[in-house]
């Protein structure tokens, strides 16, 4: 646009789909790896673990995503999409190799300042775990772990065919720098060998203690965070220590075309992250 | 700041002269109506005129504006790759604008004009635009904008307050961009006469017959205000259509939509209102505003009490009376107002014991 | 119609003391002149805030839509066919309403007046056949035939077709010779001016459903406008946009629109979309004998077959 040379956020990055894999049983869940067509474009799509981008498919509308590759992952982002509406279920039908958009960073991200130093518990459901995985990858990279103290994760699915990135999960079941604490609601799978139960109780056995240093991270569908929650406060976790990201519905992504507010805030732009003290002083319209 | 004198004459001498620079826009009479609209060549704005009906915001944050445009057709190299559109941002003015609606631009910015992120296209337009205002010396009864933050002779958002003196005008250079056009329409500065302009100003503010009352807003607690009894007495007629928030100077939200003829295609930016149900509905059909006293209750909650809280510079409402006039079942924002700053949690807990 | 507002809440207090309703919906005075604003009232002592006058021009059948309470409710000759409507359509039942009858002279035109008169309108006060307006440069005085919605000088069942209690006796019905004739005008167009003609009918538009949402009959939980799976309708300005969706919007009330005028009424550009209304009104009269509302007990003319139908539209 004219003179002022300001980047214009409506319009987004072009990128090529590069790898799709089927993450859950029943196909409703698909991870997107893009690669960027433009040299540089890379560089200033420069993300934090917990922020977004909308997914931007020419003809059909946007999306908005949280980003579940890691900052720490170069060359290319990810994105797990579950098929739920318009743009997502032609985002499904797509192939590798084909052209769409891409617009973000977007959003706030997990407070990684303030994680500094900390333990972390992270609490998960569903395919919600987009951005955890992010924040995951993050923390134990080599460069990264040593800034933070525990890391206790506990992630649950409806049953191990709807874990995402189960490699990882193995993987990281394997190191001792981090407690995974995976659950199922229910298998039928005899060779199961973690947990099964809900991610409420789970957490109850298996989260440490909230205190000062430690803050707990939580995303998932609202019956989880629900009752997460009071589990949560009965092992000692301020409002102010418990950590969630929201979702609303949204068009721009950064604040500006009104519908994603919660009070004065704005979950694409003052969020999606927020306390849970913060989320208390707002009228919750989410 | 310099004040210029004009006759008739050369109030539309200077139009005529500033048109070789300036794409001119104006209140243009419309069958019972005034509508804000491109000044043909030679024709001065319809100044006697009471507040359009709809509000000279689509100049700058068109209704429906095409922001990006690309090809789906795969034999071409750049297909689903997203281009700018192009916009026309050669110098305008929009001349006759009120007072208010000049003001409400000023608070729009704070929307699109935020510290961190820009709209491009709002920001070009706006740029561009420089606001000739015409003082307003015959306020309706509906009009409450002296008591809005605004007023009838308000000068923010506005490069040139003109008033209607006797059978001429006085002009007010009050920016640059004012200056500029003052020079292109050459009118040069003479003798002006500052007390005539607050004697006017006097005069209108005295001719204004209603109120609102804001001082309780920001004091008040969110949340209590929230869940106020009242809301669904305020919001029972509301019929949910889109009237208040489009004839509204200040109401800014919008919808972002793709649309494609054979292999080209656009995206939309598209006036929206929190009025309407899909505007919130998520994909699983969840919709965290799904009843209409919710949905009223955000457009008055937002305009009157979250953006006063957010941006500390007053309520989100200029005063000008459209949406108090056109509502088709009469929910009038003076009234809500009220209600809202005479709240107080501890009396509505007492009329529910 | 003086003296309605004195017994509309007699009987108001009467049927919320004994408890007969749990809510009244009526109209309460508006806060600036010819505009009156639809209210409900729960406690006896709040009756004394219903009105009503020239100016209760919108539908308050667009009220009751799929509420539970046992409702008393204010209606007028076309209010209470849409009521009529709204039972066959099982929006609400029967048995849930207290339907009080309110014989109807005509509602006041606002734009009308407003064109008419020089100056800004200050108050208006009505007697049951003039109208005077008050500005700051003085009274003036209409007939009140000649300030009328254009629904109401045409409409021909002013009197409720049911009710519960009648306000008043019933008043005399009008006997209009031709009700059609500005439709006949656009069906004798041809089809070049026909298109110009809706064209700028409906330039205006700016796509605020005020028309759609004052309307009883457009109570789907989701219009076709705002459907998003298909998209059948773009969602800006475009001319042909907007076309769809009035002349879909009158399809989908043929047969069953009362012409109330709240539609007209309620649009802030002033469009009249009745003349679409209007003229499948016409087609259902000339084709299936049919008037919307009249008998409860009869399906509306779209939503029945008969062997004997006209189907002159086969070719």
């Amino acid at each position: 646009m004219e003179g002022k040379n300001v980047q214009n956020p409506y319009l987004p990055y072009p990128v090529r789909i590069d790898d799709i894999t089927v993450e859950a049983e029943d196909k409703s869940l698909k991870t997107f790896k893009f690669v960027f067509l433009n040299a540089g474009d890379e560089e200033k799509f420069a993300y934090r673990a917990g922020q977004f981008a909308e997914l931007s498919i020419p003809g059909k509308g946007e999306i908005p995503i949280g980003i579940a590759s890691s900052p720490v992952e170069k060359g290319f982002v990810k994105f797990t999409v579950n098929r739920a509406g318009v743009v997502t279920t032609h985002l499904h039908n797509m192939k590798v190799g084909d052209v769409m958009g891409l617009r973000g960073p977007l959003g706030n991200s997990y407070p990684w300042d303030l994680l500094e130093g900390k333990n972390v518990l992270i609490v998960g459901g569903g395919f919600a775990f987009t951005t955890l995985r992010s924040s995951i990858v993050y923390m134990l990279d080599p460069k990264n772990r040593s800034k933070f103290g525990n890391i206790d994760v506990v992630y649950g699915a409806r049953s191990p065919g709807m874990l995402l990135y189960k490699d990882e999960l193995v993987a990281w079941e394997k190191r001792d720098d981090i407690n995974m604490h995976i659950t199922v609601d229910a298998t039928t799978d005899p060779d199961w060998k973690y947990n099964v139960g809900f991610v409420p109780p789970v957490t109850e056995q298996k989260a440490p203690q909230g205190g000062d240093d430690t803050y707990a991270i939580v995303c998932g569908p609202p019956i989880m965070i629900k009752f997460t929650q009071p589990v949560l406060e009965k092992l000692g976790y301020d409002h102010d220590h418990i950590i969630m990201s929201l979702e609303n519905r949204m068009k721009c992504g950064f604040g500006m075309c009104g519908r994603c507010g919660i009070g004065k805030e704005l979950v694409c732009k003052d969020g999606p992250v927020f306390t849970l003290r913060q989320i208390n002083q707002t009228p919750r319209e989410y | 700041m310099t004040l210029i004198t004009l006759d008739t004459k050369s109030w539309a001498a200077g139009l005529t002269a500033a048109a070789d620079a300036y794409r001119l826009f104006g209140p243009v009479r419309e069958d019972a109506c005034h509508t804000f609209k491109a000044l043909e060549k030679g024709k001065t704005p319809d100044l006697d005129m009471v507040n359009t009906r709809l509000s000279p915001k689509a100049l700058i944050f068109p209704q429906s504006d095409i922001i990006l445009e690309y090809s789906l057709d795969e034999s071409r190299e750049d297909h689903h790759i997203m281009r700018e559109v192009q916009k026309d941002v050669t110098p305008r003015a929009v001349v006759g604008i009120r007072p208010c609606d000049a003001k409400a631009t000023a608070l729009v910015k704070l929307n699109f004009d935020a510290p961190d992120v820009k709209d491009p296209y709002w920001l070009a337009a706006y740029e561009a635009t420089t606001f000739v205002g015409v003082a307003c010396d015959a306020p309706l009864s509906t009009c409450f904008c002296t008591t809005a933050g605004c007023g009838p002779y308000s000068e923010e958002g506005l490069d040139i307050l003109v008033m209607q003196k006797g059978d001429g005008f006085l002009a007010k250079i009050l920016t640059d961009k004012g200056r500029a056009f003052a020079k292109a329409a050459g009118w040069n500065p003479a003798s002006g006469d500052l007390a005539a302009f607050e004697a006017g100003k006097a005069a209108a503010e005295k001719k204004m017959v209603s109120a609102v009352q804001t001082d309780h807003l920001e004091a008040a607690d969110l949340l209590a205000l929230h869940n106020a009894p009242f809301w669904e007495k305020t919001a029972f007629a509301c019929l949910n259509c889109g009237t208040c928030t489009f004839s509204c100077p200040t109401c800014w939200c919008f919808d972002l939509q793709d649309e494609v003829a054979g292999k080209s295609g656009v995206r939309l930016k598209n006036w929206d209102s929190c009025m309407f149900p899909i505007f919130t509905v998520h994909t699983t059909g969840h919709n965290p505003r799904e009843t209409k006293v919710q949905r009223v209750r955000q457009r008055f909650m937002h305009k009157l009490k979250y953006f006063v809280d957010k941006y500390k510079t007053g309520i989100m409402c200029v005063g000008c009376g459209r949406c108090v006039r056109q509502c088709p079942v009469n929910i009038d924002i003076r009234k809500v107002c009220e209600e809202m700053n005479r709240f107080n949690p501890a009396d509505a807990c007492a009329v529910r014991d | 119609m003086s003296g309605y507002t004195e017994k509309m809440r007699d009987i108001a207090r009467r049927l919320l003391e004994t408890g007969a309703v749990d809510m009244v919906i009526g109209f309460r005075k508006g806060s600036l002149p010819m505009m009156n604003e639809p209210c409900f009232v729960t406690r006896a002592d709040d009756a004394h805030c219903l009105v009503w006058d020239g100016h209760c021009g919108i539908n308050l059948a667009n009220y009751l839509t799929d509420r539970k309470e046992k409702i008393a409710v204010f209606a007028k000759g076309c209010d209470a066919r849409n009521m009529v409507t709204h039972v066959i359509e099982n929006k609400i039942k029967r048995e849930q309403l207290h339907i009080v009858g309110v014989p109807c002279t005509g509602m006041i035109d606002k734009r009308k007046i407003s064109a008419m008169t020089k100056g800004e309108v200050l108050a208006v006060t009505e007697t049951d056949d003039a109208v005077t307006v008050t500005t700051a440069g003085g009274d003036q005085r209409f007939d009140r035939a000649d300030v009328m919605q254009q629904n109401c000088a045409l409409c021909v069942h002013r009197n409720p077709v049911i009710y519960d209690d009648l306000l008043a006796d019933p008043v005399t019905e009008q006997t209009i010779p031709d009700r059609y004739a500005d439709i006949r005008k656009i069906e004798a167009m041809d089809a070049a001016s026909k298109w110009q003609f809706f064209e700028d009918l409906l330039a205006p538009c700016i796509r605020c459903y005020a028309c759609r949402n004052a309307c009883p009959l457009c109570y789907c939980p989701t219009c076709f406008v705002d459907e998003a799976k298909p998209q059948w309708v773009g969602k800006g300005q475009d001319a042909t946009d907007i076309r769809t969706f009035h002349f879909l919007r009158a399809f989908h009330c043929a047969g069953r629109c009362t012409d109330c005028g709240a539609c007209e009424r309620a649009c802030p550009m002033g469009i009249n979309m009745r003349l679409l209304t209007r003229k499948l009104e016409k087609d259902c009269q000339s084709e299936f004998g049919w008037e919307a509302g009249m008998d409860p007990n009869q399906r509306p003319a779209l939503d029945v077959y008969k062997t004997n139908d006209p189907e002159t539209f086969i070719k």
